[in-house]
């Protein structure tokens, strides 16, 4: 504790900081600066996940909380009961894996849509002028001074039959009969895309900002034609925006529970419906944190497999 | 899909709760949304000088999970009588002292021993309005496609046939797996109540072959679509569907909603005004029962809300068009086809969701 109290070198009379102390400080700092997100993963996530792995090994009972206890002490012996087979269960019943399978189709399909529409805007917004960057940049992040469930609740006003795009264009001639788009997968895809189109266009931004002009210089003089060096320049130096954005996208949509419900028809079987039925409906608290695990585990771990492996790459190179 | 009020409800009542100041009086009520005139809470808080704290829920499922998690903070919520049965084998609700309650009397004895079936002795509760599920529908949609037909049957939604005649206007049917489920098996002649298995494949294979005509399932959104006619038929609350009748009418738009109990008969359901045991002020939750309990504010309610009130001495107050309205106080005779539901089974309900998802997933 002495090399970090300041009081030793001062007692001296001029004040002279030794290159102990320094380096004292320097690695405090360092731990202190590290335990932040230390501190807040453990807080956030850790104490939660473990909570919901206890309750997912338990079972359910009419009671609060509605599960049994794992510890049973009856004053001589301390009982553990572990229960598996919330776990078995969802392996037996095809619901879960349609489900599964379900919602990483809708996430994927809405990653690939979003990362499309979103790579010619980062693209313009990152060779705009630097007074322009700013606005176009804020623009982007501007919805998110509105709730997310308010600007769903607006789409529902556009997309409902006697909606804003219907009465546009039935006033237009175009269409005679009003569109369904509400409580379909168009309007599923829409909202997801929609809520999530920041979040891809912010990592891809910040990697083609730093594209080197000169490296597009180079590759014209080597006799790229526009659509190669795109291919072969400018999209190989912006993969880890592309992967970070599609991440950041296929993560959530993956587990989306609010945009299909309020947009989605009710045959859109999604993981987070699954979630929310066994919750509510079936009031089956130890299954539905065992479902929540699953999906944790089978979509984090391949990512961080995935993760892993192209660092390594990375490192490699 | 029945959280769509809650969520916004949720998030308007935490920036309301957190504002508020430890000397006030407050009472925390947690009610069904669109199930109480606004004139009855001001005028409440007026007279006690309490402030209330009001939250809304679209699903007993809801505030169920809200009551089990412990800690609500609620003082006064209103649970279905049949949910209401296992919440009370949970141990979740305090009894009601009567002796707080002087305008008790003024309750329906006849009411009070039907609900006496899921909450016996009616030691938790206290009836709060009671209703039917029934059909509603936008009479003009409807008769251009099935003719002139009486709307009297739940043919019109159980038969596949009709049902594909009203499917391009919009059918909606309630999110609520163990009531749509009764409906459909007392539809198929057996016992609503019924645990059997084969009975619940039986309802089970009856609403997937209507399915296909069904646009969405939900329990609060069906009350303005149908006053503006993005729906024109519903599996719903009488006292919903006749809001949303109140609403197009005042709308201007020439909507006209109707609202049936057809006549193989159907659910008759009661709220019932309880407290939680953890309720941090039962004092206000039981000026506030008493308070509803008077015939004035009672017959306030349910000339607003178009439900029944369980209450005699508010029928004499009541504005014309409610009290004769056999939609909200159905005669003798339709009462009697009436019934009620008890509370599940957990292993059931397990059978129950699963049917439900297989229906509503088509497949």
């Amino acid at each position: 504790m002495n090399t970090i109290s300041p009081s030793a070198p001062l007692a001296t009379g001029r004040w002279r900081p030794s290159l102990q102390w320094l380096q004292g400080r320097l690695q405090v700092g360092r731990g202190l600066v590290a335990s932040v997100p230390t501190l807040w993963l453990g807080l956030f996530f850790l104490i939660p996940f473990a909570v919901v792995l206890k309750i997912s090994l338990a079972e359910t009972a009419i009671a609060v909380p509605p599960y049994s206890a794992l510890f049973d002490w009856d004053g001589a012996v301390a009982n553990l009961s572990l229960n598996l087979g919330n776990y078995r269960f969802l392996f037996e019943d095809s619901l879960y894996l349609d489900a599964y399978l379900n919602s990483i189709k809708v996430a994927a399909i809405s990653t690939l849509i979003t990362l499309i529409v979103a790579y010619p805007m980062a693209f313009m917004i990152a060779r705009s002028s630097p007074g322009r960057r700013v606005v176009l940049l804020s623009l982007v992040i501007l919805p998110f001074w509105t709730s997310f469930l308010l600007r769903v609740y607006a789409w529902m006003g556009f997309l409902k039959k006697n909606g804003i795009i219907n009465d546009l264009l039935l006033s237009l001639g175009i269409i005679d009969q009003p569109l369904t788009m509400l409580q379909t997968d168009f309007a599923v895809y829409l909202g997801i895309i929609y809520t999530y189109l920041p979040f891809m266009i912010l990592p891809l931004y910040s990697t083609l900002e730093k594209l080197d002009d000169s490296l597009l210089e180079a590759a014209e003089d080597l006799g790229c034609r526009p659509l190669q060096r795109f291919w072969l320049v400018i999209v190989p130096l912006s993969l880890p925006g592309i992967v970070a954005g599609c991440l950041l996208v296929f993560i959530p949509a993956v587990g989306e529970f609010v945009i299909p419900a309020l947009l989605g028809s009710s045959d859109t079987l999604m993981i987070g419906r699954v979630l929310w039925d066994e919750f509510f409906l079936n009031r089956d608290w130890p299954m539905a944190s065992a479902v929540a695990i699953l999906m944790l585990f089978f979509l984090v771990v391949p990512i961080m497999l995935l993760r892993n492996a192209q660092g390594r790459k990375e490192e490699a190179a | 899909m029945t959280f769509k009020k809650t969520l916004l409800g949720a998030v308007l009542g935490c920036t309301v709760s957190l504002g508020a100041i430890a000397e006030e009086q407050v009472l925390n009520i947690y009610n069904w949304s669109d199930y109480i005139s606004p004139e009855a809470v001001s005028r409440f808080e007026k007279e006690t000088g309490i402030r209330v704290n009001y939250d809304v829920y679209d699903s007993n499922e809801v505030l169920e999970a809200k009551l089990m998690s412990g800690r609500s903070g609620y003082d006064l919520v209103v649970p279905s009588a049949f949910f209401m049965e296992r919440q009370i084998q949970a141990g979740i609700y305090a009894e009601v002292d009567r002796d707080q309650l002087s305008n008790y009397g003024n309750l329906d004895g006849q009411l009070l021993k039907t609900v006496a079936r899921n909450d016996p002795d009616n030691v938790h509760g206290v009836p709060y309005t009671w209703g039917t599920t029934g059909i509603g529908y936008n009479v003009d949609l409807v008769r251009e496609r099935v003719g002139d037909m009486p709307i009297d049957s739940w043919d019109l939604i159980f038969k596949p046939e009709l049902a594909a005649k009203v499917a391009d206007c919009g059918l909606a049917v309630l999110d609520s797996p163990a009531e749509v489920v009764a409906l459909a098996l007392n539809y198929l002649g057996l016992d609503p109540n019924s645990e059997d298995k084969a009975d619940l494949d039986k309802a089970e294979a009856l609403l997937a072959s209507v399915q296909p005509h069904i646009k969405y399932f939900h329990s609060s959104q069906y009350i303005s679509d149908l006053a503006n006619g993005e729906i024109c038929v519903a599996l719903g609350y009488n006292g919903d569907v006749l809001q949303a009748q109140d609403r197009a009418a005042s709308a201007g738009q020439g909507v006209e909603i109707g609202y049936s109990i057809p006549k193989e008969g159907s659910l008759a359901w009661f709220d019932l005004m309880a407290i939680p045991a953890d309720a941090p002020h039962p004092e206000a939750a039981h000026k506030f029962i008493n308070f509803v309990l008077q015939p004035e504010v009672a017959a306030g309610i349910s000339n607003f809300v178009y439900y029944a009130v369980a209450n005699t001495q508010a029928q004499p107050l009541l504005n014309d068009d409610v009290r004769s309205n056999p939609g909200v106080y159905p005669s003798e005779d339709v009462k009697a086809t009436l019934f009620a539901q008890n509370a599940h089974t957990a292993k059931f309900d397990r059978l129950l969701t699963r049917a439900w998802v297989r229906v509503k997933t088509g497949r």
